[in-house]
């Protein structure tokens, strides 16, 4: 274990800064404290490259997987059967999540020196940020469940003081609690399911179907006894395993829980980026990966849930993406709906018979973690692109855009190489990644297989929808011309390059790889089994969906790419309902206030709190006042009067002797 | 020989009679006045047992004679007391000084 | 026989003294049945064979003591020496006389229901010499303690007593 035993720094060093930052951020310059943020995520980068090439650089088991292991792991807090560890734990999931997150997260700060340039709070900012990255990080290399719920809530906090950084402004405030709310409601689930799942298997380890390989000194994995909750009731590890789905549905925006991140798109862009777009509401996609063994194993009826919530979530989104005229809205819904996708890809892996995966269930689970991967790198490009449109144009809606090809080159080729990303064209990463997704979908049904190409001919369709109105369409010249539009800084273009680059990479390699049949491709390292998988595209569901992106990419160019968008015009005349229907997200944030304020709070909440006043208040409140009382019909006998004094002396006297002599 | 029980009768009237007096004046020299009654009959009391129940010892004479020289200094320190009263109150009514009550 | 008339007398005198000194309304003649109380008490102690006690009741308390209460009427109760009466509240008399008459029956049971042993006294007063020896002898039974202490406390008293009723410095 030596190898790994530099692995604590990985989370250490972004500890170290965010507190060095905390508490002395205001003393030191901003150029500063930029760099302390950024070098502590260099150096975490680098160790997370490193780990991932010595891991995946070792030699397999015998059985073909790789071998998980745990460098540190500590008993934090012993109750009685169950203990609570912390610790670090290095499996093909963490490790390609360990690179995706020091990457992104790399990325946005240097993103941000040029993006916050000159704001107050500067420094905060990036303490924010490596609170962020550690708690991310924390809940990837998490030993056991309950390690997780805690950098969970970590992440949830990070996410709320960031998405409030501009709390002078109410909508900032609003948006951040709303996040916080939504997510802890969420979490409340987690935390029922996780305790059901302790109490009734005796730990709150993982369980794994490979070899555990600990380091020295390290408190030994008790792997919970499922045995002994089945034998306890039936219903309970699958009823555990879909609670803890529904907290994890609530972080990673699953419909109806998604009404928090349209919203949090009020705080800063590079902070869309990386938290809410490839960090942090993957983190119930990756919570469903960490517990796949156990669902493959007792839940897998439940399984359905997970697909059916994910396709309607990916639809529902899609749909309202297509109204939005905010360019951060847009990217929002849209990432609620690859989520979807990659929730729906590890729905479908269904092994044909109990306990035994066959080749398409193993599709699902790498097919979502690839798109995982891909994702991240592509949609933080996207955020970061519109970072840059942002500050260009100081607004975020597209009626001040258009016609920004000519002032931002940089930007528009890496905005266009995304969405192609995004819209599965091969040659982009998106393809592979989302083509193994549809072909897992067909595997399990068609009905379903159909739906999510539909969809993803929509994701096709909206984002050519955002480019063109960003780029090309009608220009806003008198906005243009008052404040002529300018291409970003190096420090934010650099970001862009650099992440394209690895989307092309990625797209180019896996598309060649997964036709040519080579290896080296992402099946390799990580899927369900552990073992190694190549990739071989399915020719047929490949070129449908191919011809069906480009088909609606076609259909986005004809409506919007010219000067004026006349069938656009139309199209909103004749449907004027729908649109405003979907532009307001379906009034789901409506339905929700109205569950709360008038359900909830009404019937629930009024009532309690009338008890808690009256009541135990109540009691208190009476107990103090018979005090008070007592007290003042006690006071007429300090009268001052020394000869009434005298007689009850006397009476005291007189009674303690007939005392005396009774007894 | 007188029996010792008239003795003791005699001393508990007076006793009481001085405390009746305590309770019942205003004047805070009948007060005193008072008191003075019942330290007396308490000298009768000691006087009385040890001449009459332990004639060998001494003991009851000396504590009488004691108590009256207590009794006279606890008088005059009260009496100072009762001049500060008048002076500050200008009343010798034991109404003046309830001002220690709630 | 002698000794009961005498103690009947005193006793009356007494009594009859107390009640009157606790029911006038005249402080001057409440100071007055005092110091009848106290030639009274006097009275009993020669009855006692206690010679000396008698001697120093008289000197010391009737003479000593009521000078300083007639002393502090004079300063204290001008308006009262005038003749206006005192006059005293109806309940405070019926509580004050019921709280004293149960003291006494309670007092009164007590001693009548203990037995007491008399032993036959030694019919000589108790010689002035022992007397002496016993108040400043500091062996057992003796009472230089007790008298070093009083006499201290005595001046405690005279230095306390003058502190308290001296006269406030004006500020000019």
């Amino acid at each position: 274990m030596e190898i790994y035993s530099y692995s604590f720094l990985i989370l250490l060093l972004p500890a170290l800064s965010f507190v060095i930052l905390a508490l002395a951020g205001m003393k030191m310059s901003h150029k500063t404290a930029g760099l302390i943020g950024t070098t502590s995520l260099g150096l975490v980068t680098v160790l997370s490259y490193l780990t991932a090439f010595v891991y995946f650089g070792a030699d397999r088991l015998a059985d073909g997987t790789y071998a998980t292991v745990v460098p540190y792991n500590f008993t934090w807090l012993p109750l009685g059967n169950l203990h609570f560890d912390m610790g670090i734990l290095l499996d093909p999931i963490s490790v390609m999540m360990l690179i995706v997150i020091s990457t992104v997260s790399f990325m946005v700060h240097i993103y941000s020196f040029g993006y916050m340039h000159g704001e107050k709070g500067f420094q905060r900012y990036y303490a924010f940020l490596s609170l962020f990255t550690m708690s991310m990080l924390g809940l990837v290399l998490a030993t056991n469940i309950f390690q997780m719920y805690t950098f969970w809530e970590l992440v949830g906090v990070s996410s709320y003081l960031l998405i409030g950084f501009y709390y002078p402004l109410k909508p900032a405030i609003a948006a951040s609690k709303k996040a916080f709310i939504v997510t802890r409601f969420a979490d409340m689930f987690f935390l029922i399911g996780i305790l059901m799942f302790g109490y009734y298997t005796d730990s709150f380890s993982f369980s794994f179907a490979g070899n555990i390989v600990m380091g020295e000194g390290t408190t030994p994995f008790i792997a919970g006894n499922a045995a002994k909750a089945v034998a306890a009731a039936g219903f309970i590890l699958p009823t555990a395993l879909v609670l803890m789905f529904i907290g994890g549905a609530g972080k990673s925006a699953m419909f109806p829980l998604h009404i928090w991140l349209p919203d949090a798109m009020e705080g800063p862009t590079p902070v869309s980026a990386l938290i809410h777009a490839a960090t942090m509401v993957v983190a119930g996609v990756f919570q469903i990966a960490r517990m796949f063994p156990l669902w493959v194993e007792y839940a897998q009826p439940q399984m359905s849930i997970v697909v059916w919530v994910g396709v309607f979530t990916a639809f529902y989104a899609a749909a309202v993406a297509c109204a939005q005229s905010d360019i951060k809205r847009v990217l929002a819904f849209s990432t609620i709906s690859q989520i979807a996708f990659m929730m729906v890809a590890l729905g479908v892996s269904l092994p044909g018979h109990h306990g035994v995966l066959d080749n398409h269930a193993q599709l699902g689970f790498m097919a979502g973690m690839f798109h995982l991967f891909t994702h991240a790198m592509f949609k933080a490009c996207l955020f970061l692109g519109a970072g840059c449109i942002i500050h260009a144009v100081h607004s975020n809606e597209m009626a001040m855009m258009g016609g920004l090809r000519k002032y931002m080159p940089i930007t528009n080729i890496t905005f266009l190489i995304s969405c192609f990303a995004i819209a599965g064209i091969p040659f982009f990463s998106g393809f592979s990644s989302k083509d193994e997704i549809i072909t897992a979908c067909f595997a399990y049904s068609p009905v379903v297989g159909w739906i999510m190409t539909g969809i993803a001919a929509m994701t096709a369709f909206y984002m050519f929808r955002l480019y063109y109105g960003i780029f090309w369409g009608t220009e806003n010249k008198e906005a243009h011309e008052h404040h002529t539009p300018h291409e970003a800084p190096a420090t934010m273009t650099v970001p862009l390059i650099v992440l394209c680059v690895i989307t092309m990479g990625v797209g180019i390699y896996s598309t060649i790889a997964g036709f040519a049949g080579w290896g080296g491709s992402f099946g390799q390292f990580v899927n369900a089994e552990g073992t190694n998988y190549t990739i071989h595209f399915d020719t047929q569901i490949a070129a449908t969906s191919t011809i069906i992106a480009i088909l609606s990419i076609c259909l986005a160019t004809y409506i919007y790419k010219g000067e004026s968008q006349p069938i656009a015009e139309r199209l909103y005349k004749t449907f004027p309902k729908l649109h405003r229907a979907a532009y307001k997200r379906f009034y789901q944030d409506e339905i929700w206030q109205y569950v709360t304020h008038r359900i909830i709070f009404r019937c629930i909440s009024k009532p309690v709190a009338w008890f808690d006043r009256h009541v135990v208040d109540g009691t208190f409140n009476f107990m103090a006042w018979g005090a008070n009382e007592a007290g003042e019909s006690l006071r007429p006998w300090q009268s001052g009067d020394v000869r009434q004094y005298a007689v009850w002396f006397l009476t005291g006297s007189v009674a303690l002797t007939l005392i005396l002599l009774a007894i | 020989m007188v029996p010792v029980e008239c003795y003791f009768a005699l001393s508990a009237l007076l006793f009481f009679i001085g405390v009746y007096g305590f309770v019942t004046r205003r004047n805070l020299i009948a007060m005193l006045i008072s008191v003075e009654l019942v330290l007396n009959a308490v000298d009768i009391n000691f006087a009385a047992i040890n001449r009459l129940l332990y004639p060998n010892g001494m003991e009851g004479m000396f504590m009488t004679l004691f108590v009256i020289g207590v009794a006279a200094a606890e008088s005059a320190v009260a009496i100072a007391i009762i001049i500060n009263v008048y002076r500050n109150f200008h009343s010798d009514s034991v109404d003046s000084i309830k001002n220690m009550k709630w | 026989m002698a000794n009961t008339v005498m103690f009947i007398i005193l006793a009356v005198f007494i009594i009859g003294s107390a009640l009157l000194c606790v029911t006038t309304t005249r402080i001057m003649r409440a100071a007055t049945f005092m110091l009848f109380v106290l030639f009274g008490v006097a009275g009993i102690y020669f009855l006692l064979d206690y010679t000396f006690l008698g001697a120093a009741q008289i000197s010391v308390y009737a003479g000593g003591v009521t000078m300083i209460y007639v002393f502090a009427i004079q300063l204290v109760s001008k308006r009262t020496l005038q003749g206006l009466e005192e006059r005293v509240k109806s309940s405070k008399m019926i509580g004050g006389g019921l709280a004293a008459l149960a003291g006494l029956v309670v007092v009164g049971l007590i001693l009548l229901k203990t037995g007491f042993v008399t032993l036959a006294p030694a019919n000589v007063e108790v010689p002035m010499k022992e007397i002496g020896t016993a108040l400043v002898g500091a062996g057992k039974y003796q009472y230089v303690l007790a008298f070093e202490f009083i006499s201290l406390f005595l001046l405690a008293c005279i230095i306390g007593g003058l502190v308290v009723a001296r006269k406030e410095k004006k500020e000019d």
